[in-house]
């Protein structure tokens, strides 16, 4: 049940593309490690050894199944059902952790005994710092000098666990640099590392190994539900999107079910048609970032641009593969939300719900004021994370 | 690509219809000692890109490439990075760089490659580019992140049609299988990065592993090889010469770009470093 291994319309082919998004745009410093993850990659996962121990820390270390949460009082207010999937209460406060655990029991079965990771808004490291530590292997967390600053309770946390953070200076200070630095690490450590990515996005196998990690949300979701309202399809799922992880896995057992609606919310910063924003496919065009042909921000000479949210997590100038691809199929449809809307989302279900939201996940929230809700729809939303690496952002701006 | 991790299914590159392209008459010409030298297109000054090449071949370098700045230059290390960098602020564009090449041929003979990474490429139109590279005297293309699955599927027609070479990379970890697979791929010569790093590491020749080395010489490659990746000095660029036909270097030129002398003082004074022979007489 928890992690998916079976052929569906929106899997990739064997070359790695979802439609004509995907693939390995690798240089060849990489073709060995990422050619041996992709022809084990489904292999290891179906292994019995692999299965046994990956079901067993999902349920006694994360804490799975996460809640499928009826938001009682958000539900009256928009007149419709919502429900809520708790990610946030996972064991360190998001659903990265789905995809840290897959990783690295992966990792293991390779032989691998270095540990590297991006992090935007620091969870992904925090998740990976702590299998790192579950696990006892070397761990090194590239992040943004930007996001080390905005997101000072996580890097503190990591280094607790004793991953080393490094703080990347280049172009913006953000997620993006952050993987240029983890890719340029693996390039000059080919042998001993393994490098946990924590969202659908890079070279093949990477979408799709992450996107079948956390797909136990939608499988979750699908049982829950069921037993919650007697039907496991509800009306519409909605799920942030930076590069895309969480909503991948919210998406991905519902994905061959066209009557049930999929709605990703983007950053839009400041606002899309400001230069201000992180909405990739309100504002991008196709193209080859990290490994991956796919939607991005980027000016006509092709040199990509520098985006801009007050959510880390979503401060990303791209977006999985995946996406792109549901995308231009009409499978999904993407909303966006301002910094502005998604601090109101914040404070709303801060003060309905009893539930401090994460930035990113906030901006799914928000995308409820943009959408028509009827009585008796059923909606799901993915609240990938807590908020509280956000206290300070949500301090200075509100003022408590 | 089938589970062996060979490029099985793909068609080799046809050696028929051979056309003259300076690379190959290079190689034909000189076996060993080739100097290679890279810097950054718009780097440090827009203006500089014809100059700098000038300079190169009028002291003796026998083959340029020519980087093509990109924002996220993922095999590069902190050298061609900040290079990059500041060529994109001074406003480098691949439009700008044709228009500042458009008139290269009337006065440099030695082969030119371009390289850089494939985003900016896909954006202008990989046809228009070729073609573009094609009336402007461009011999070669290396774009570490177009990997030969893509190339043989989609360019590989366009590439041969405007008798561009495009050269890959092999590194220590690719396997023999995969490096005579390349071999035949490949047109041009063969570009061999030494170690296990990005550039500018640097690395000393002598560190690297000679195991791969002489594994690739066993091989017996029909298109020549190219070392590159952490050659900085004479003493590095005569060690991977015993290797290959000849060596990249790129980090250690755009390093000495930034010394305040003027351009025709720092590449004179650079290539000798490497290649002269009055150094070694005094």
């Amino acid at each position: 049940m928890s992690i998916n291994l079976y052929k569906m319309q929106y899997t990739v082919d064997e070359r790695g593309y979802y439609g004509e998004f995907g693939g390995a745009w690798i240089p060849e410093m990489m073709y060995t490690n990422i050619n041996e993850l992709k022809h084990r990659y489904l292999e290891i996962m179906e292994e019995e050894s692999f299965r046994k121990e990956f079901d067993e820390l999902m349920k006694d270390y994360v804490g799975r199944p996460s809640p499928l949460y009826y938001a009682r009082r958000l539900s009256e207010k928009y007149g419709s059902h919502i429900y809520l999937k708790r990610e946030d209460l996972n064991h360190t406060g998001s659903h990265k952790l789905n995809n840290t655990i897959g990783q690295i029991l992966l990792a293991l079965k390779l032989g691998k005994t270095r540990i590297i990771a991006e992090t935007g808004a620091g969870q992904h490291g925090l998740a990976t710092a702590t299998v790192c530590a579950l696990k006892g292997l070397k761990c090194v967390v590239y992040m943004g000098a930007l996001d080390v600053k905005r997101q000072d309770p996580n890097v503190r946390k990591m280094k607790m666990l004793g991953a080393e953070v490094i703080p990347v200076h280049s172009g913006n200070k953000t997620l993006k640099d952050a993987t240029n630095e983890a890719m340029r690490d693996w390039i000059s450590h080919p042998e001993d590392t393994h490098y946990i990515i924590g969202s659908v996005v890079g070279p093949h196998p990477y979408p799709d190994m992450v996107a079948r990690f956390q797909s136990v949300i939608s499988a979750e979701m699908k049982k829950q539900l069921a037993e919650k309202t007697g039907s496991e399809l509800p009306k519409r799922v909605l799920a942030c999107v930076g590069g895309g992880s969480n909503a991948a896995g919210a998406f991905y057992h519902y994905l061959d079910h066209p009557e049930v609606e999929l709605i990703g919310v983007e950053a839009a910063g400041l606002g899309v048609d400001t230069k201000e924003t992180a909405a990739t496919l309100a504002v991008g065009s196709p193209g080859v970032l990290h490994a991956a042909r796919t939607i991005l921000m980027q000016n006509h000479d092709g040199q990509v641009t520098e985006p801009y949210s007050i959510s880390a997590g979503l401060d990303y100038p791209g977006i999985g593969p995946l996406h792109a691809h549901l995308f231009k199929t009409g499978r999904a449809r993407y909303l966006n939300a301002t910094d502005e809307e998604t601090l109101r989302a914040v404070l709303l279900l801060t003060q309905l719900e009893g539930i401090i939201p994460a930035l990113e996940s906030a901006h799914a929230l928000a995308a409820l004021e943009k959408i028509s809700l009827q009585p008796n729809e059923i909606s799901v939303i993915c609240l990938s994370g807590r908020g509280d690496k956000d206290m300070q952002t949500y301090l200075d701006y509100f003022g408590y | 690509m089938n589970m062996t991790g060979k490029v099985m299914s793909l068609k080799p590159a046809l050696m028929e219809n051979h056309m003259q392209n300076r690379i190959d008459d290079l190689f034909r010409e000189k076996d060993k000692n080739i100097l290679s030298v890279y810097f950054t297109a718009g780097y440090p000054n827009l203006g500089d890109t014809a100059t700098i090449i000038r300079l190169l071949e009028e002291n003796g370098a026998d083959l340029i490439e020519v980087g093509m700045p990109f924002s996220d230059p993922t095999a590069d290390g902190p050298t061609i990075q900040a290079s990059s960098d500041q060529a994109l602020k001074n406003g480098m564009t691949l439009e700008i760089l044709f228009e500042q090449l458009s008139d290269i041929r009337s006065h440099v003979k030695i082969p030119l490659v371009l390289m850089g990474y494939i985003n900016p490429v896909l954006q202008y139109g990989v046809e228009k580019f070729c073609r573009q590279c094609s009336r402007t005297g461009i011999d070669g293309i290396i774009l570490p992140d177009l990997p030969p699955d893509e190339f043989s599927l989609n360019y590989q027609e366009v590439f041969k049609a405007n008798n561009l070479h495009n050269i890959y990379l092999i590194t220590p970890q690719t396997p023999d299988s995969r490096i005579l697979e390349i071999d035949r791929l490949s047109t041009g010569f063969i570009y061999m990065v030494s170690s296990s790093s990005t550039t500018g590491a640097g690395k000393k020749v002598s560190d690297f592993s000679r195991e791969y080395f002489s594994r690739v010489k066993n091989l017996k490659l029909q298109h020549p090889q190219v070392i590159g990746f952490g050659i900085s000095d004479r003493e590095t660029f005569e060690n991977a010469c015993q290797y290959a036909h000849g060596a990249i270097i790129g980090s250690a030129f755009v390093k000495a770009l930034q010394q305040p002398d003027p351009l025709e003082v720092i590449i004179s004074r650079f290539v000798a470093g490497i290649t002269g022979t009055e150094d070694r007489e005094g």
